[in-house]
């Protein structure tokens, strides 16, 4: 079990929830989060550290810190999120001075766990219902985030094959719904319509947050290599997931539906970004058993997620409000970490 | 400066132990499979196409009960007529008659016209892709239904009626070898004659990315009713003797010679059962 992790994305939503689940961890003696901004959530003992979006410090910080376990969340998979610039810099550069990183000659890192996407299959009328990990891409990527995905992902199995005795996972989710996360799916599902392709309505897998973490964790300490679909079992129709979500079907011209709905993605009401069309249309589907022969046991079904998903917007709906937002101050932190007036013992967090 | 790691503390409720959401109900609303078939619109279809298979076509089998009561097997059928009506006939028969879905591969053109894509997908149709046809045959044990003369089938002119093209690459031969089961020919007379061929379009086939627009009999007597409107034409249907490949399964590849021989056998089964039917055929509507 790694005592030494890092875990990327520490500002970001997988980052901040992956380390909260790492810090119960005992075993854990160093706990370090990377990230551009500061963290969305609180972190009781996990440091902190702010780099630039390419990572280029992180070899120092590696060997500094004997870093032996890296988890690599910051991929961006959604990009209304982030311009094409960015997305590249992010997953390519980024994952690229990682690797460089963690694969020098001194490097102390034995371990990289990867978060990737079902983007990566992509989605068009050529693909199998079902995706293994060993079942290529129909067509090759067309989309920035797709491209960047593959590209990232290539870039990591070739670090698998040089570094031999380094125990490399990739993760390939599925669409993600959860309370707190905000992706173009769960903001559409929570208008009163939502947006669908007319003429199509394709199957979707989902995967519900909290079992992202738990994956991720799990690959970590069972010290599993290779890659794993992870992706609720069973998939449902568009059609349907809208009806479990109180939302009604909003159909676009299935000829440059982008184009229809881009007065209504610009007034920020839904997010469309190309792979959210693609999607509309074919689906996808991913074949699990991978990593449920691993031992894994997911918490949701697909249709669980997005019940689960349904039930936390309802909730939202009625009393109207989200949970209070953590600020990072940093003095703050020094503080409850550093200073001798806080007794740790007692010192219980958030109050 | 080593941290002092502090005592583990409570992480959100929601991140750990979040229940299954609480409950007895199903959240699922709707039927559709894994596949996107859903039994209901089947059952639906059913009852629409029972008065066409059983009044219009006047559909009869001979030697249903070959077609395996329980396990995947692969049904192979020729295929004719321009919009070809072998396929939901012997859907409908099978799944009336043995109470067994049957899932017919086709090519993956359908998924991306709207409507009809979805249509076809809800009354199990599925593109024609190994590891689906893989997944549905080893893993599930269900019946698919293929027509290795692919377009190639329906769209050969009224010359000539009842000549099996080529069957394909054999495909159909090694996917049966790599699941093992058993490939099921079934031999249809009287589709021919259902929507007769009479010339092609290839440029509006060309402009419109259509694997083939013909002008059929149909069209010329009703108009563009007769698009979507087949001749009563009476559909005989025999099932053949199953054959199964005495090889080890979940190969690879299998030796190409042998996937070709026996694909030309069953061709060649097929033609001839289709030839002996014809030969007792006294009306192409009465049979």
């Amino acid at each position: 079990m790694g005592g030494r992790v890092l875990v990327t994305g520490a500002d970001t939503f997988w980052g901040g929830r992956m380390i909260q689940a790492l810090e119960a961890d005992a075993g854990i003696d160093v706990l370090l989060g990377l990230g551009t901004r500061a963290p969305m959530v609180a972190f009781e003992r996990a440091e902190f550290v702010r780099a630039d979006q390419t990572y280029s410090i992180l070899s120092r910080i590696v060997n500094a810190a004997r870093i032996d376990t890296v988890i690599h969340t910051f991929m961006l998979v959604d990009s209304t999120q982030a311009s094409a610039r960015t997305i590249h810099e992010v997953n390519v550069i980024g994952t690229m001075n990682l690797l460089a990183a963690a694969g020098a000659p001194c490097s102390s890192v034995r371990q990289l766990v990867v978060k990737s996407s079902g983007l990566v299959y992509g989605s068009t009328e050529m693909d199998p219902a079902t995706f293994t990990e060993e079942t290529p891409r129909a067509r090759s990527p067309r989309t920035d985030v797709e491209r960047s995905l593959v590209e990232a992902e290539g870039m990591v199995s070739d670090f698998a094959e040089e570094n031999p005795t380094s125990i490399v996972a990739v993760l390939r989710f599925a669409n993600v719904l959860g309370t707190g996360i905000v992706t173009s799916i769960s903001k559409n599902l929570a208008r009163p319509c939502c947006p669908s392709i007319f003429g199509y309505d394709p199957l979707l897998q989902f995967v519900e947050a909290g079992d992202v973490v738990r994956a991720l964790e799990y690959v970590m300490k069972r010290r599993l290599s290779g890659t794993f679909n992870v992706a609720g079992a069973g998939r449902l129709p568009w059609s349907e997931v809208a009806s479990i979500c109180g939302t009604r079907l909003l159909p676009l011209p299935p000829v440059r539906p982008a184009l229809a709905i881009a007065p209504l993605v610009r007034l920020g009401i839904y997010g469309f970004p190309p792979e959210l069309a693609a999607l509309l249309r074919f689906g996808r589907g991913m074949d699990t058993s991978r990593l449920v022969d691993a031992g894994f046991e997911y918490r949701y079904t697909s249709a669980g997620a997005v019940q689960a998903f349904a039930r936390s917007l309802r909730l939202h709906r009625s009393t109207g409000r989200r949970p209070s937002a953590y600020v990072y101050e940093h003095d703050v932190e020094q503080f409850f970490r550093h200073s001798p007036s806080v007794d740790r013992l007692v010192d219980t967090p958030d109050g | 400066m080593p941290l002092r790691p502090l005592e583990p503390a409570p992480v959100p409720e929601s991140v750990r132990h979040a229940d299954p959401p609480s409950g007895p109900e199903d959240p699922r609303r709707s039927d559709v499979d894994e596949w996107g078939r859903s039994e209901r619109v089947r059952s639906l279809a059913r009852r629409l196409y029972a008065p066409v298979y059983s009044k219009w076509f006047r559909a009869e089998w001979e030697h249903l009960e070959r077609v395996p009561p329980e396990g995947g097997a692969l049904l192979v059928g020729n295929h004719a007529g321009a919009v070809p009506s072998d396929a939901p006939v012997i859907m409908h028969g099978i799944e009336t008659e043995l109470g067994r879905p049957v899932y017919g591969l086709a090519d993956y053109f359908f998924r991306k016209v709207p409507v009809v894509g979805t249509l076809w997908s809800r009354a199990g149709g599925i593109p024609a892709r190994p590891d689906n046809a893989y997944r549905l045959l080893h893993d599930q044990h269900q019946l698919a239904l293929v027509f290795p003369e692919g377009v190639k089938g329906p769209s050969k002119p009224w010359a000539d009626r009842y000549q099996l093209r080529r069957f394909g690459r054999g495909g159909f031969v090694e996917l049966a070898m790599r699941a093992g089961v058993p490939v099921v020919p079934i031999a249809i007379v009287g589709s021919e004659e259902t929507m007769p061929v009479l010339w092609q379009l290839p440029q509006l086939a060309d402009l419109f990315g259509l694997p083939y627009v013909p002008v059929t009999a149909n069209m010329l007597l009703m108009g563009p009713l007769g698009i979507v409107v087949p001749f009563p034409a009476k559909l005989r249907l025999r099932v053949l003797e199953p054959i199964t490949f005495d090889v080890e399964p979940h190969r690879e590849r299998y030796q190409k010679s042998r996937v070709m021989e026996e694909s030309e056998r069953i061709r060649q089964s097929m033609q001839a059962a289709l030839y002996d039917m014809l030969g007792d055929r006294r009306s192409i509507w009465f049979g």
